[in-house]
């Protein structure tokens, strides 16, 4: 893979080179009108027509965006070469991995150019990789944590970057003075400016390292919080101080420096006061975009991005600015755009955002297999090293003393020591440092070198030890847990009492501020940005209810498909008898059984698991980004086995809507191949030997336990019944009345999911387990009739009796209880008698065809 | 500090009170200070009415189970040691537990705060959340948007969560284990009363 990738980026960069002097040569030719035709000719693009060209190559014409876009796919490649094996990124984050990457790729560019090509440049930095991230980490955060923490994350952010400046510039300052790094043509200023572009902590490496440590969520936010906002701060640090330095020692009074300060609180308020403006303007739109849902999402990311750019047109900080618009906007826009449109906002959000720190990283990497910018003073860059760590600490424990003399739950000792040690420099510090202006500062490469260097010793050393850290001290992680509805809830009343007792007593704490938000934002703010519809189930506790329902039911689809029958859904109260007795008596009869299902469980929650999961919700979309890919996944399985229509590979295309095909011929078929499933089912039901044989089995595995064995037959029989009740007389005219006469209604009840299909009754599901071709399906009804597994059948749902809610209201139509009790033991009894030799299968009829 | 001494002397109990709670003097001055304020009839014991003159607590959807926590069954009102103590399951957990011997389980202990919470359902001081008292405080939060019939599926759902008997009701045990995970000293911890 690696070779081959290699082989690709010679190849490709030995067409660069070749054609970028063709390129060169008609940028030259377009100045110069007068030679172009010449050039032309010269060059022979095939533009001495002697005939119509047939094909011709055009590289000059695509090669931006052509570069472009090969260079992301190199390096979504990388990262998926570098995904490929756990084993490593467990150990090394990827950042650092992609870092090396870099490298790679860069010496190969270097091998074959003899210079350095490509290189992250501040404009492609901060105009197109950074603004994704900055919105992604807005757009997710979890809003009640951060404002919890904001005084903390304002004193990091803000002093704590103050301070990493100051103490950096002057120690550097002395130390040059002080004759360490021999001679450099730095003064005070510059040196102030250096300490400001490497004072901030990078959101994109902290990011990247944290999410695979999973730390308290307290820890996370104040470092992950920190590194957004104190972003903003470097950039309007850096910025003052540039001026400072281009205004001259001399120029410099107490004035100048007032301003700066001045500047410094407009730059940073303004930057947010415009974010929010974009954020209830984004609110406001897609209150009202009902009927173009199709492009919805894409309001969130242009406006998202216009904020950044107003913020950046008004110099104002950018950072800050899509920060808070980010997360104003999250509210209202999950709850006023369709969940589809969420969905995507998400994923696109991720999609962005993960592929422009690939890049970042991997860029960070090519950009250092380059000479010109390699000058190197040791002093300077191992002081820089030296001073960065040890002030990081020094401020991050001094602010955290402060802190702690004012917090209800202080920050632990522990805690400190990992927010210090995270704070990791990255593409900012870069983008900013390579934003130096030549002329002003002499020694820029220096800067630019060491600056890597920190990069560089930060992400990958630190990235790397951090976990080793972060276990061998024992830091608090964060607790991963199912969600739970009395949890919600408890956190509800919470709330409310420890506002009710500030009441009493007569305080105004942090509770009573939020409870005053809370209610201005009920008053007011949703009235105005959130549509009326989706005030309604904007309820905290019901949408957790809500989503938990969801989950049940695609868990109760898994299921289904699992025992390949949806049947205990109908007999729901069976099952719970069933499970309670299982739960309580069988255990110890059947530990395989249990094992079984609780892995099952296991498995499941697993499944959850892989995705970084800190509890915030950041990490929570993460985590439910690996949900929806299960449901995904099911409602792939679901789609690819229901029956498919003759007709059904008809594609109507159109851009803004996701049709069904509601087709009246396909869903006669449907219907007619499903009564004749029904009857070769009836058929293979009749002779009752696959279900037989479970039975058999199964009494003869726990003799002693008859009368619960005899509980298993009854919910053996229930399928088997299931298979035959649909022709016993009444019950099948009122069961074929029911599936035919709710058919129009129930073809058209899900969009997207292809064709919600009727028949999809219980005791056809083997048939979608094993895909058959309809040319086959006659023959093979029979053979693929088998009762599913035992174990499948006692793989159990998880609460049964909520599917009284999720289950269609036809289970009410019939009572399947009462029959099935009439007709269960007549069914023993037939097991009975036969229990010795279980009917051998009649001879498979697939085996002709095989 | 001397003019707060000599009048968290005039308080009654003053010291018990310290050292049963943990509260320093000048909280005590400062609870003492609210009681009185809240004490209109200037008799030394509120009634339920004192505290329905707090507006904001009229506002909360669970202010009336609040107040209720205040008065022991059967009483009437509520005299200043109570209203202490009550108030002291607020304090945060001193993190050094240096009690000696404790006696008792302090207040602010993580048990002793949960209790209180579930007092929060149980109104009838039964030992177990009903279904009707959960539904009665679910009521109270979830306002109108949500229609009677979701109210009792998120009832029935959130009992069969914590219900590990089966007796379709929430005993304390079944209650502290569901929020296990949550950080019950963190969550019922009031800054000021630190």
């Amino acid at each position: 893979m690696f070779i081959k990738m290699k082989e690709h980026v010679t190849q490709f960069n030995r067409v660069t080179r070749v054609n970028g002097d063709v390129a060169l040569t008609h940028q030259e030719s377009r100045l110069n009108p007068s030679k172009s035709n010449l050039n032309q000719t010269e060059h022979g693009h095939g533009s001495v027509i002697t005939g119509i060209p047939i094909v011709t190559f055009k590289w000059h014409h695509v090669e931006t965006p052509y570069l472009v876009a090969l260079w992301i796919l190199v390096a979504g490649l990388g990262k998926l070469v570098i995904e490929a094996n756990h084993h490593v990124t467990s150990v090394i984050p990827e950042s650092a991995l992609l870092i090396c990457f870099g490298f790679i790729l860069g010496g190969i560019i270097w091998g074959a150019d003899k210079v350095q090509t490509f290189k992250l440049t501040p404009t492609v930095f901060f105009f197109y990789l950074l603004p994704q991230i900055i919105l992604d980490a807005g757009y997710s955060m979890p809003n009640k944590l951060f404002f919890s923490n904001m005084g903390a994350i304002l004193i990091y952010a803000v002093i704590g970057t103050c301070w990493n400046a100051a103490s950096l510039g002057l120690s550097l300052w002395g130390c040059h003075k002080g004759g360490a790094m021999g001679d450099l043509d730095l003064g005070l200023l510059q040196y102030l400016l250096f300490g400001s572009l490497m004072a901030a902590v990078d959101p994109v490496a902290v990011i990247a390292v944290f999410e695979q440590v999973h730390v308290n969520e307290v820890l996370f936010i104040m470092v992950f919080g920190e590194s957004l906002l104190n972003d903003g701060v470097t950039v309007v640090l850096f910025n003052v101080f540039d001026a400072f330095v281009s205004l001259g020692g001399d120029k410099i009074d107490a004035v100048e420096i007032i301003k700066g300060i001045i500047s410094f609180f407009v730059v940073a308020f303004g930057g947010s006061l415009v974010g929010f403006v974009f954020g209830l303007l984004i609110s406001l739109l897609t209150r009202c975009t009902k009927n173009i849902q199709i492009i919805e999402p894409g309001f969130v990311f242009v406006l998202g991005y216009l904020a950044y750019l107003t913020a950046e047109m008004l110099s104002l900080s950018a950072i800050l600015s899509i920060v808070f618009c980010g997360m104003c906007c999250q509210k209202y826009i999950n709850s006023n755009m369709d969940e589809r449109s969420v969905t995507t906002v998400r994923y696109v959000m991720k999609v962005l955002a993960n592929g422009s720190e690939t890049i970042i990283f991997v860029f960070l990497g090519i950009s250092a297999i380059d000479k010109e910018i390699w000058v190197w003073n040791t002093g300077f860059i191992l002081l820089t090293l030296l001073f960065v760590l040890v002030y990081r600490f020094i401020g991050v424990f001094f602010l955290t003393w402060i802190l702690n003399k004012f917090r209800l739950v202080p920050v632990e000792l522990i805690d400190q020591v990992i927010m210090s040690y995270g704070g990791l420099r990255g593409a900012v510090a870069y983008g900013l440092a390579v934003m130096l202006d030549e002329n002003k500062i002499k020694e820029k490469n220096l800067m630019v070198s060491t600056t890597l260097i920190v990069v560089y010793f930060t992400v990958i050393l630190q990235g790397i030890t951090m976990k080793p850290l972060v276990n061998w001290l024992k830091v608090k992680r964060a607790a991963v847990g199912e969600l739970t509805l009395i949890e919600k809830v408890q956190d509800k009343v919470f709330d409310h009492m420890l506002v009710a007792i500030e009441d009493i007593s007569g305080q105004i704490g942090h509770n009573y501020m939020r409870d005053k938000w809370n209610n201005f934002e009920e008053k007011w703010m949703t009235c105005i940005l959130m549509k009326p519809s989706a005030r309604k189930n904007r309820d905290y506790v019901f949408k957790v209810f809500h989503k938990l329902n969801l989950k049940d039911a695609m868990r109760y689809v898994t299921e289904g498909e699992r025992r390949g029958s949806l049947e205990f859904v109908r007999n729901e109260t069976a099952f719970i008898d069933f499970k309670k007795k299982f739960d309580d008596d069988f255990s110890e009869v059947m530990p395989d059984i249990m094992a079984d299902t609780s892995d099952d469980y296991s498995d499941t929650s697993d499944m959850r698991d892989p995705v970084p999961s800190v509890s915030l919700e950041m990490h929570e979309q993460t985590m439910n980004g690996m949900r929806p890919l299960e449901d995904v996944n099911s409602h792939h399985l679901l789609q690819q086995h229901l029956y498919k229509g003759r007709k059904q590979h008809r594609h109507r295309y159109s851009r803004s809507h996701f049709d069904v095909n509601k087709d009246e011929n396909e869903v006669q078929e449907i219907f007619q191949r499903t009564m004749r499933t029904r009857l070769e089912s009836f058929k293979s039901g009749k002779m009752g030997v696959a279900p037989l044989k479970h039975i058999t089995k199964h009494l003869k595995k726990d003799q002693q336990q008859k009368v619960r064995a005899s509980e298993f037959i009854l919910l053996d029989n229930l399928h088997y019944n299931n298979n035959i009740r649909a022709f016993s007389e009444g019950d099948s005219a009122s069961g074929f009345e029911a599936s035919a006469s709710s058919f129009p209604m129930r073809v058209t009840y899900r969009a997207g999911a292809g064709i919600e299909n009727p028949a999809f009754m219980p005791d056809l599901d083997p048939m979608a387990q094993v895909q058959i071709p309809p040319w086959l399906a006659e023959a093979e009804v029979d053979s693929s009739m088998v009762a599913p597994s035992q174990r499948a059948q006692l793989r159990l749902p998880w609460t049964p009796s909520n599917l009284r809610r999720l289950a269609p209201l036809r289970i009410s139509a019939h009572s399947t209880d009462s029959f099935m009790l009439a007709d269960a033991p007549a069914a023993q009894q037939r097991d009975n008698d036969q229990l010795p030799p279980p009917p051998p299968p009649p001879a498979p009829p697939h085996g002709d065809h095989m | 500090m001397g003019s707060s001494n000599s009048s968290v002397n005039n308080i009654p109990n003053a010291q018990e009170l310290m050292q049963e709670t943990g509260f320093s003097a000048a909280h005590i001055l400062r609870l003492h200070e609210r009681f009185e304020f809240l004490d209109k009839h200037k008799c030394g014991q509120l009634r339920p009415q004192d505290f329905g003159a707090v507006q904001e607590l009229a506002l909360n959807p669970i202010g009336d189970s609040i107040i209720s926590a205040f008065f022991s069954p059967g009483q009437e009102t509520v005299d200043f040691a109570s209203f202490v103590r009550i108030l002291a399951h607020f304090r945060p957990t001193d993190r050094n537990q240096s009690r000696d011997g404790a006696q008792q389980e302090p207040a602010n202990s993580s048990i002793r705060k949960l209790k209180f919470a579930f007092q929060m359902y149980d109104q009838d001081r039964d030992g177990k959340i009903s279904r009707a008292e959960l539904l009665q405080v679910l009521r109270a939060m979830l306002g109108i948007q949500v229609t009677e019939e979701q109210l009792q599926s998120i009832a029935e759902r959130a009992i069969q969560e914590a219900d590990l008997d089966r007796d379709d009701a929430i005993s304390f045990d079944e209650f502290r284990k569901s929020l296990e995970k949550v950080d019950i000293d963190h969550k019922m911890s009031i800054r000021f009363l630190r």
